[in-house]
């Protein structure tokens, strides 16, 4: 069973990377290939899934190779399976499958052919990693996959501006999801001196025993894992990044925004419930952000216009009532309407474009004339005010932007002195003083790293606040964000004992990725003489394979699990201890900023519309 | 100017698309028409940064290959420098020289000044209010619940919905807010806010409206037909810009306390947006490529109509069909004449003359069949209609509400699991399926006769009367020439079209009958041809019709290849015999048409049977995942308005527009005024929007259609926040060639042109060139095409064209475009 288990999850791997090799114009065989592999992964899923019933639904743990181990610090393949597993397992690759064969057709003659389907095997094995996964860090992996394959599939259609703009705003709201589940895994390696395994959650008195003494580790555990689960599965207050995912072309959205990708969320709550279960807090919270989401955006369904986000939220709602069925404990109820929902809004999404000679059909026929109501009482203005109110989407964006984004761009602007040139060499020797004076120094009193570690990890912070905020130069920025890299270690490192290995662990893929995005920005200047970061270039239109090479190296820097910084970044972290847990928001903060950072360079130089050449671009609005 | 006027001539300028249900092509650029066209081109191109012609690559590599000839090449440079050019080195700049293509666009330079002076990029946040308040109000059905006071002008109703409600539309407070408020606030009042300098208030609200072309053109046409909408609305582009300046202002006040108006922070000298462009070399490049690449098809066109050997006179003639003018039935006709040599063709504009609404049985709105400019008098019921409405729970709106779509995921959820699968392994008809079939059903009764006078509904007179009935017949049947030699049976089909997820589907049926089927019309012209008074009445006017002959409505579905006939059960026994050879003929050539259809669609393997292409093609038109049920009218290129003889031995691929005309009974050619009046705008608008919509897919067209977005059941958008979209996606237009339509008259050059002078509208097309018109001349078949106000003669070059002997193997040996052919069916000819 466990040998088959891998693999399920190596096949759409094995396709996502034979994928990569077939030339772009093949459609032919970039069809088959995809076909084959997710119809024999469905059909291997099914049998596996029928051999499990068969053999009576025990849970299947598997501990894998280490990659990584020193201390009590072990980074280890882990997989497990159980029935919150088997019903993801059974909707998706059932749903994969269906689209996987729709889109063949669909997408005939389409540019991005290719890029369509290697995005979706990829986030098919990310898909399979998470519902498989056996501790923290694996899933981790998968889920930084599906955010990447997200990115890329909102941002298809790259040559024109809303994809682009969108998939960043995704992409920024999953980048907090991120830090819920990397601090979520942070506190249980301060709760459990491990690299815990869900199965081990399962005993309840590892569990309940550490919990009950760390009342609120426990409690900010599961809040944590409140947040990456709300990030992911757009509950309040991030729900209007659901219908704004819905760029990409419609099977896509369908598969990832109507079902799979936004039910992850749902996964995460069921898969680490023994975390939360036993505290009452915890539940009570999950169960209010379920059910604010249920009701906002079931108003906002009803007043949408347009058939996708219509669906978007009405998806959503379900979703709520998921949370709060969870919270009640009503897991198979939950898995039940888990898979009800994938299926129905796959189906409704796909239909969609019939909407119009249906609903046009039907009226012709039943058309009734509106009721002229009085709006004047009070149930009438309370009316008016729901109505505007869910036209306005809660005014959530506006939340979003005025509490989180704004002044980060603010503070971006403050520093702007940074990018002067005697500003910026000022700085860098500042911190290279401080930098050797603790490195070369055995003798550095404790008392000193006490201040120089927040320090250092200020100024990492505000580097990458400027890279953020940059608009003139994208190499600048991209030097920025490296930079950042360096101070994080820095700070964490002086904190406790210093690490060289994992020092180098951690910098070696983040110096490797600088290097190649480094490259490949400057040939582009040398042939488009200027970079700026002020408006979206599209350079990937004449610069495909910069592109790519480029996406590449953003990849290695954001952590993507290509290179020693994915460990690296869990080793770092695993060096905070419990009394510096400012310490672990701070970092995991400017974590979430640098991600941004990144993508916003390689989103701003490499997509969007692209007026160099002689070939038609959209309008802005469009 | 006044604001007034100013939005008028704006209007003009914004695209003329009606909401989905009602898609007509027009021309993309009707606002540049009275321009000659290449100039009209080069300063669109300026005005909205749109691509006008195809790449310089394109070009050039279509030269390489032969597809420009020498010859066309050598007529265009003569055209655009002069006859005195030396050809060799324009060549050669042609085919080497090296330009900068890049397109600057005029609209938009205003109003970047606010990302210039304040770094804030207005358009991204206040475009998404606006088009949501837009596509909620105008929301024709989605939405469960419905814009409040929707019955009000569109700016009170926002002034009622911010007046009742405990939370403003606004974001910053204050001055949006009591500025909405204030019945007295007016456009100029907001733009010295906004603006500053009056000046600059045109440009600055050109720009605005510009920006988003879709929803402002989609308004500017709601507010002159309000009828286009089924739930009614009234809105005006006055108010649309009205709260869009209000939106700006919000937007700035939130976001910079302490801006100016922008002609005061952003003093810039600007070109005006309708300046005449200086002539480039590049322009003269473009222009002569063009101008190469049509005229290799056209010396190919003529020099096959004039080559092409006369068909044999038909010893008898067991059944004509009369076909709409449309290019999609040029093969089907083709293929009829092929499979017996006792059919005879000929065709009309689809609505066969009749015009009127339509309402079908419990209907509660009448549909407009006839061309959109007209507006018909008449109404035609249906009764007795057995077909029921069947639902698909999909749709439904409970599956959006919150008890509802708990109950319905967990169970039709499961459902929907099993339909994907079927809709993928094995698609069918479904009630999602826009089916032309539908439109009216077959076994139900149609009023058509008028009782008495008196008899009207809302102003409709219910059915024509004798004589008006008599007029119609009289009029179509002599305007294409068929007057005497009457066979057994006159088959009348009218085309419409069947597909599912394809929001355009209106664009896909009958343009002559507003974007409808064309099965009422048939069956209309049909019943009111067969009545007894009104033969006797013709016969009094000259025009008899024998007793013998039993005129049949039906209906040809140009996606699933399907031929359905309507009151076959009152075809008097004699005709029956007829009738079934007709029915033979029909079916046969529906197989073959759809292995000629099959070239274009990758997917289908020419070597297949007839029969099972047929199968395919009638698949594809019910499968959730095929975005080219069938092509429409993609590749089109030709009119012709002639006798059949002139183009019954020549292979014109599925690109002509033919609509029978007999210039012997119209010696003045005042028959010959009402066809082009007619056919001129309806093919012309059809060419030009495939051609733009192919030129600059982003601009002009809709784009891929597979992001699509439904809002409000009246226009497409990509995603949520995008502007509509109008125009053509590019899964209809990519294997569109952008040329200008060749109108061409079998008559004498002379007649020709006063005919077309008669109709100054359809005349300025020709003069600016926007349509090439040529003359055939019946006696000697010597052709003129018009030139600064006369005919002049146009000789096509001498060339060898291919001669087909099996159809059947010629549509095999390409999937592109295949070359003018002259045909030569064994005894045939």
């Amino acid at each position: 069973m466990i040998t088959f288990l891998i693999a399920l999850c190596s096949i759409p791997l094995l396709g996502f990377l034979i994928c990569l090799f077939i030339p772009r114009n093949n459609e032919w065989l970039l069809s088959r290939l995809s076909f084959l592999v997710v119809g024999a992964h469905t059909v291997l899923s099914q049998i596996f899934i029928l051999a499990w019933l068969w053999s009576g639904l025990h849970d299947i743990n598997y501990i894998g190779p280490t990659f990584y181990a020193s201390d009590n610090y072990k980074f280890f393949l882990s997989l497990y399976f159980d029935k919150v597993s088997a019903t993801y397992l059974f909707v998706g690759s059932l749903l994969t499958f269906l689209i996987t064969v729709y889109s063949r057709y669909y997408l005939h003659r389409e540019k991005g052919y290719k890029r369509f389907f290697t995005t979706i095997l990829m986030f098919y094995f990310g898909y399979n990693l998470i519902i498989c996964s056996g501790n923290f860090e694996i899933l981790f992996m998968g889920w930084e996959i599906l955010g990447i394959s997200s990115f890329l599939l909102i941002a298809f259609y790259r040559d024109r501006y809303l994809p682009v703009k969108n998939a960043l705003k995704v992409f920024s709201i999953y980048r907090l999801g991120d830090v819920g589940l990397l601090l979520a895994t942070w506190l249980s390696h301060l709760l459990w001196h491990e690299n815990i395994t869900f199965e081990k959650l399962n005993n309840y008195s590892l569990v309940h025993d550490h919990i009950s003494t760390h009342t609120v580790f426990g409690f900010f555990l599961a809040i944590m894992i409140l947040l990456s689960a709300s990030a992911k599965s757009a509950q309040f207050p991030f729900s209007s990044w659901l219908p704004r995912a819905m760029e990409g072309p419609t099977p896509s959205s369908a598969i990832f925004y109507g079902s799979l990708s936004v039910h992850i969320g749902a996964f995460i709550l069921l898969r680490t419930s023994p975390l939360w279960e036993n505290q009452i807090s915890a539940r009570v919270c999950i169960a209010l952000v379920g059910l604010a989401t249920a009701f906002i955006t079931n108003s906002c369904a009803r007043v949408q216009s347009s058939i996708k986000s219509q669906v978007a939220y009405s998806s959503l709602t379900q979703i709520g009532i998921m949370f709060v069925e969870i919270s009640l404990g009503l897991h198979s109820l939950a898995l039940f309407h888990f898979a009800g929902n994938a299926f129905l809004r796959t189906y409704q999404l796909l239909v969609s474009p019939s909407v119009v000679s249906y609903l046009i059909r039907e009226q012709v026929y039943n058309f009734q004339p509106h009721q002229e109501k009085n709006n004047f009482t009070f149930m009438g203005r309370l009316r008016t005010t729901i109505y505007l109110l869910s036209l306005k989407e809660w005014n959530m964006d506006f939340l979003l932007e005025a509490f989180l984004w704004r002044p980060i761009k603010t503070l971006g602007k403050r520093v702007s002195f940074l990018t002067d040139p005697l500003g910026f060499t000022i700085f860098i020797a500042t911190s290279i003083a401080i930098f050797s004076a603790i490195l070369f120094n055995e003798d550095v009193p404790f008392d000193l790293t006490r201040i120089i570690s927040p320090i250092l990890a200020f100024l990492g912070f505000v580097m990458v606040v400027k890279a953020f905020t940059e608009r003139k130069s994208a190499i600048t920025s991209w030097t920025m964000v490296t930079l950042n890299h360096f101070f994080v270690a820095g700070a964490v490192l002086v904190m406790e004992h210093f690490d060289w290995e994992h020092l180098v662990i951690y910098l070696s893929g983040v110096l490797l990725a600088w290097g190649l995005g480094f490259i490949t920005l400057g040939r582009l200047k040398t042939m488009e003489k200027s970079l700026s970061l002020n408006n979206f270039q599209g350079h990937v239109y004449s610069h495909r394979t910069l592109g790519t090479l480029f996406l590449v190296a953003c990849l290695g820097l954001t952590g993507f699990p290509i290179t020693s910084t994915f460990i690296g970044e869990d080793l770092i972290f695993h060096h905070i201890t419990a009394q510096h847990l400012w310490m672990a928001v701070f970092v995991s903060f400017s974590y979430v900023l640098d991600g941004l950072a990144i993508m916003r360079i390689y989103a701003r130089v490499f997509l969007g519309p692209n007026n160099t050449g002689d070939h038609a671009v959209a309008y802005r609005s469009s | 100017m006044t604001m007034k006027e100013i939005i008028k001539e704006l209007k003009h300028y914004l695209p003329a698309q009606a909401p989905l249900k009602d898609f007509i092509h027009h021309n993309t650029l009707h606002a540049f028409q009275n321009m000659e066209f290449h100039k009209a081109l080069q300063l669109s191109s300026e005005i909205f940064g749109a691509k006008m012609y195809l790449g310089l690559e394109e070009y050039r590599s279509l030269y390489a290959k032969g597809d420009i000839t020498l010859a066309a090449m050598n007529r265009s440079i003569e055209l655009v420098y002069g006859t005195g050019a030396d050809k060799k080195e324009v060549i050669e700049k042609l085919t080497k020289g090296t330009f900068d293509c890049r397109i600057q666009a005029r609209v938009g330079q205003l109003r970047k000044g606010w990302k210039e002076v304040y770094n804030l990029d207005m358009d991204s946040k206040v475009h998404p209010a606006l088009f949501r308040f837009l596509c909620n109000f105008l929301d024709q059905g989605i939405a469960l619940w419905g814009f409040p006071m929707v019955h009000m002008n569109f700016i009170d109703a926002l002034r009622a919905l911010e007046r009742s409600s405990f939370v403003s539309i606004f974001n910053s407070g204050g001055r949006a807010h009591k500025l909405l408020l204030d019945t007295k606030t007016e456009i100029e009042d907001l733009l010295k806010i906004v603006v500053g300098n009056e000046a600059m208030y045109e440009r600055y609200l050109f720009e605005q409206q510009m920006l988003h072309p879709g929803w402002s053109g989609l308004v500017s046409n709601i507010e002159d037909q309000p009828e286009a909408l089924i739930d009614s609305r009234k809105i005006t582009l006055q108010e649309v810009i009205l709260f869009e300046l209000l939106l700006e202002i919000d937007f700035l006040d939130q976001n910079k306390p302490d801006w100016k108006p922008l002609s005061s922070v952003y003093p810039v000298q600007l070109d005006p947006l309708f300046a005449e462009v200086k002539a480039t070399e590049l322009n003269a490049v473009m222009q002569t490529w063009h101008t190469a690449f049509e005229y290799s098809h056209y010396d190919q066109v003529m020099a096959a109509l004039k080559s092409a050997p006369a068909p044999k006179v038909r010893e008898k003639t067991d059944f004509q069909a009369i076909f709409c003018i449309d290019d999609r039935e040029s093969s089907f006709r083709r293929y009829i004449e092929e499979c017996h040599a006792g059919a005879e063709t000929l065709s009309a504009p689809g609505f066969f003359g009749v015009e009127f609404f339509y309402q079908p049985e419990n209907g509660k709105f009448y549909t407009k069949l006839c061309p959109a400019p007209m507006t018909p008098k008449y109404l035609i019921k249906q009764m007795d209609s057995r077909e029921k409405i069947k639902t698909d729970l999909h749709f439904k709106q409970h599956t959006h509400s919150f008890i509802g779509g708990w109950f319905i995921s967990q169970t039709l959820g499961f459902w929907s699991a099993f339909k994907l699968f079927i809709s993928i392994f094995k698609p069918s008809m479904t009630p999602a399926t826009a089916s032309s079939l539908r439109h009216m059903d077959k076994v139900s009764r149609l009023v058509i006769e008028n009782e008495h006078v008196h008899h009207h509904e809302h102003g409709l007179q219910v059915g024509f009367t004798i004589p008006e009935m008599t007029d119609r017949v009289y009029n179509l049947l002599r305007s294409i020439g068929l007057v005497d030699n009457f066979a057994p049976i006159v088959y009348l089909v009218g085309h419409g079209a069947s597909s599912v997820n394809n929001p355009h589907y209106a664009a896909y049926d009958c343009g002559a009958c507003s974007g409808r089927p064309g099965s009422v019309n048939a069956r209309v012209f049909a019943y009111m041809a067969n009545h007894h008074t009104v033969r006797s009445e013709l016969s009094k006017r000259g025009l008899v019709i024998p007793r013998t002959t039993r005129f049949v409505g039906a209906l040809h579905d140009t996606t699933r290849d399907e031929i359905n006939f309507f009151d076959e059960e009152a075809i008097p026994l004699d005709m029956n015999p007829s009738h079934q050879l007709g029915q033979k003929v029909f079916n046969e050539a529906l197989a073959l048409n759809s292995k000629e259809r099959s070239r274009r669609f990758e997917s289908h393997n020419m070597s297949d049977s007839p029969a099972s292409l047929l199968e395919q093609v009638r698949k594809r038109s019910v499968s959730l995942f095929e975005p080219r049920p069938e092509l429409n009218h993609a590749t089109n290129t030709l009119c012709i308005v002639g006798r059949r003889t002139l183009t019954q031995n020549v292979f014109l691929d599925r690109r002509v527009f033919l609509n029978s005309y007999d210039a012997a009974i119209d010696p003045e050619g005042e028959i010959l005024t009402k066809i082009l009046s007619a056919a001129v705008p309806v093919c012309g608008g059809i060419n030009l929007e495939y051609f733009f919509s192919r030129v600059d897919n982003e601009k002009f067209g809709a784009g891929t259609k597979l992001p699509h977005n439904v809002m409000g059941l009246i226009g497409v958008a990509n995603g949520i926040d995008g502007d509509l979209r109008p125009g053509l996606p590019s899964q209809m237009i990519e294997v569109h060639d952008p040329i200008r339509l060749l109108m061409i008259v079998e008559h004498s050059k002379d007649v020709a042109l006063k005919a077309i002078q008669r109709i100054p509208a359809a005349f300025e097309w020709i003069q600016n060139d926007w349509m090439i018109y040529m003359s055939i001349d019946p006696a000697d078949r010597a052709t003129h095409v018009y030139k600064d106000g006369v005919m002049i003669p146009y000789a096509p070059p001498a060339m060898e064209l291919p001669v087909i002997k099996d159809i059947s193997k010629w549509v095999e040996s390409s999937r592109d475009n295949l070359p003018m052919a002259i045909l030569n069916n064994g005894g045939r000819s």
